[in-house]
């Protein structure tokens, strides 16, 4: 009797929490919009992270296979937008023919990246999709010549903004009173993509492909054992993450109007998989975590470094940009050194840890 | 075949360097089954003290080749207390924790390094000061220098007192009992930490070294040239066999060649589709065609879980 009354509590505070996180995000544009677009351009970069680090999560949180080169399929995604919806080949397709196709495009160098690293696991499988990171990125970076392909260093420009009909993602607009700028619409555009793939990832969490996924995290030789067909699900894995990616970058594309190999470095595949690791491998609401916190701290020290700087020593001694990623770098080592398993891991990884430890 | 030799020569040089870098992954691969991810970042440091030194040292009077040698023991020195903090920072408090969070902690280690250096030297190539007068060989239609020469052989003795040292010696004895099993071999009154610290040490001495070679090499240095570096270093050992020294010696040379014979030929393969600017990824491709088709490398031990 008390359980049950207990149990609708719970559920009443579920739903509360989730009305509480709805408000939350549907003032977040407003809000920030008052000290200027910059802080809505950060707020959108932000949920693009979540959506990044929910895709990855997939890979390296629920399939544990560690993925150093996430970002190549961010950048076929973007690419795939940019040379679709730009003057550059004078090609202009609308975006729901784009975005699927981009998604189409990552997810096939998601198995083409998967299929040849099947046998490997854990440091090597790091190392080969880093490679392949890295090998997309010189691929962009030269296929200016013989054939302008990708526009080599200088990127791609003008690329078009997301539009239907009439109603462009790039100009203000004004609905009941109520007056959008580009970035607060592209904002909402963000937020419901991002709920579609939390979703997503709630669902497959707990499904006969999730739980798939986990038993191959945990022991591989044992879930093939146990029946599962390990090649095909790891491959599953991998494309699906690359898809999420790959969506990913062609809202990143049609939100900067710009892409270049520059945004696609080493660098970001790092940042994404210290998101998932941070936060807390393999449970959403940390991943989550993980990613707001990094976009906005490297944001929070830019804008505190200096005068902080300036405060105690009364001029700039150090250029702003490298201490960020040296407080970057610090803060990776000091979260992975005291908190092994993330800031906020699943319950059930973090018994786990405390009982190999006791 | 003026190309060929020319190519050969100078493939064998980097080979040289890679090899001394991958000496580095491997050992530390061999006794503890971690990949060392911030080694790259050690021989940047490396070189970059190696560059203070010599340019602080130029206008003193010293004759060249001391103050060239001094460089060198330098930044061997910075490099050897380098790699110990290392293991102590980012890798000792996390020897039973999962085998995803020493890859992060070493990742962001080598952030901070990479930014480190960029605050002391700043985010510009820097010019190494050319410390040997060049003389210029022939050979049979193609040209090398005495620094290539001087490269070659240094390595050589480098790579011929880490074998002695592992083979030979108590402390080499010590390593190759931890390699294979750490608790027998510290029942058996090996100091497991000392030896894994050894192993960091002696490895970023090697790097430190290889970083001077290429700082004199290429008279160019840069905050960020150690992570191209490092990878290709890795792909060496991987190559070789990870774990092993004679593999990863190997492995090194055998990258320098072919990556300088396929920047020195993609033009002719490709019908100029592709040009010498794609040097970096035969590194990766040939990474990728070993861990496909021989994971354990070359030379490598067939192991039924390890990869």
């Amino acid at each position: 009797m008390s359980t049950a009354i207990g149990k609708s509590l719970a559920r009443q505070r579920h739903w509360l929490a989730l009305l509480v996180i709805a408000v939350v995000l549907l003032l977040v544009p407003f809000v920030a919009a008052l000290g200027g677009q910059a802080w809505v351009c950060i707020a959108n970069f932000a949920i693009l992270y979540v959506f990044l680090a929910l895709g990855l999560n997939i890979v390296v949180g629920y399939a544990g296979l560690l993925d150093l080169g996430y970002v190549a399929f961010y950048a076929v995604g973007a690419y795939a937008y940019a040379l679709l919806a730009s003057p550059h080949f004078a090609i202009h397709l609308p975006f729901w023919v784009i975005l699927p196709c981009g998604a189409a495009l990552a997810c096939i160098f998601g198995v083409l990246l998967g299929a040849p690293t099947l046998k490997l696991r854990g440091d090597y499988l790091a190392i080969v999709t880093l490679g392949f990171g890295e090998i997309i990125r010189i691929f962009m970076n030269n296929l200016n010549a013989p054939i302008n392909i990708t526009n080599g260093a200088q990127g791609i420009t003008l690329i078009d903004p997301i539009r239907i009909g009439d109603f462009s993602f790039s100009q203000d607009s004004t609905f009941l009173g109520l007056t959008l700028s580009g970035p607060q619409k592209y904002y909402f555009l963000l937020v419901a993509l991002a709920i579609l793939v939390i979703v997503v990832n709630i669902r497959l969490q707990d499904s006969r492909i999730g739980r798939a996924w986990q038993a191959i995290r945990e022991d591989e030789v044992a879930a093939k054992a146990c029946g599962i067909n390990t090649r095909n699900i790891k491959l599953l894995a991998f494309a699906m993450g690359a898809s999420f990616g790959g969506i990913a970058g062609g809202v990143f594309s049609a939100m900067q109007g710009f892409v270049s190999p520059e945004s696609f470095s080493l660098m970001e595949s790092i940042t994404i998989l210290a998101m998932v690791v941070l936060g807390g491998m393999g449970h959403i609401p940390g991943v989550i975590l993980g990613a707001v916190l990094l976009t906005a701290l490297p944001e929070a020290l830019r804008y505190g470094i200096e005068p902080l700087q300036k405060m105690v020593f009364g001029r700039m001694i150090v250029d702003p940009e490298s201490l960020r990623m040296l407080v970057f770098g610090l803060a990776l080592v000091l979260v992975m050194r005291f908190r092994p398993a993330g800031l906020w891991p699943s319950p059930q990884r973090r018994r786990e840890l405390s009982e190999s430890a006791g | 075949m003026d190309t060929l030799i020319q190519q050969l020569i100078n493939g064998v040089t980097l080979g040289a360097v890679y090899a001394l870098v991958a000496l580095g992954y491997t050992m530390v691969y061999g006794i503890i089954g971690l990949i060392n991810f911030a080694h790259g970042e050690v021989v940047m440091i490396g070189t970059m003290v190696a560059f203070t030194v010599i340019v602080s040292l130029a206008g003193s009077g010293m004759p060249p080749l001391l103050v060239l040698g001094i460089g060198l023991v330098v930044s061997t020195l910075v490099c050897m207390v380098l790699g110990w903090a290392l293991e102590r920072v980012a890798y000792r408090p996390l020897r039973h924790a999962p085998r995803l969070t020493p890859l992060i902690t070493a990742i962001g280690m080598s952030i901070v390094l990479q930014n480190v250096a960029m605050i002391i030297w700043g985010r510009n190539y820097i010019t190494f000061p050319p410390m040997i007068d060049k003389q210029i060989f022939e050979l049979a239609g193609a040209s090398f220098t005495n620094v290539q020469v001087s490269i070659v052989f240094l390595a050589a003795l480098m790579m011929l007192g880490l074998i002695y040292l592992v083979h030979r010696m108590r402390i080499g004895m010590a390593m190759r009992a931890t390699a294979q099993n750490p608790q027998v071999a510290s029942l058996m009154g090996v100091d497991i930490n000392r030896v894994i610290a050894m192993a960091f040490v002696i490895g970023s001495a090697l790097g430190a070294i290889a970083g001077c070679m290429v700082g004199s090499y290429y008279e160019i240095a840069h905050y960020q040239m150690g992570f191209m570096l490092g990878l290709k270093a890795f792909t060496a050992a991987v190559l070789g066999g990870i774990g092993n020294l004679a593999g990863a010696m190997a492995g090194g040379l055998l990258l320098g060649v072919i990556e300088a014979l396929g920047a020195g030929y993609i033009g002719d393969l490709t019908g100029d589709f592709l040009g010498s600017h794609y040097q970096d990824i035969f590194a990766f491709i040939v990474l990728i065609i070993v861990l496909m088709f021989r994971p354990s490398g070359l030379f490598g031990e067939r192991t039924g879980d390890r990869a």
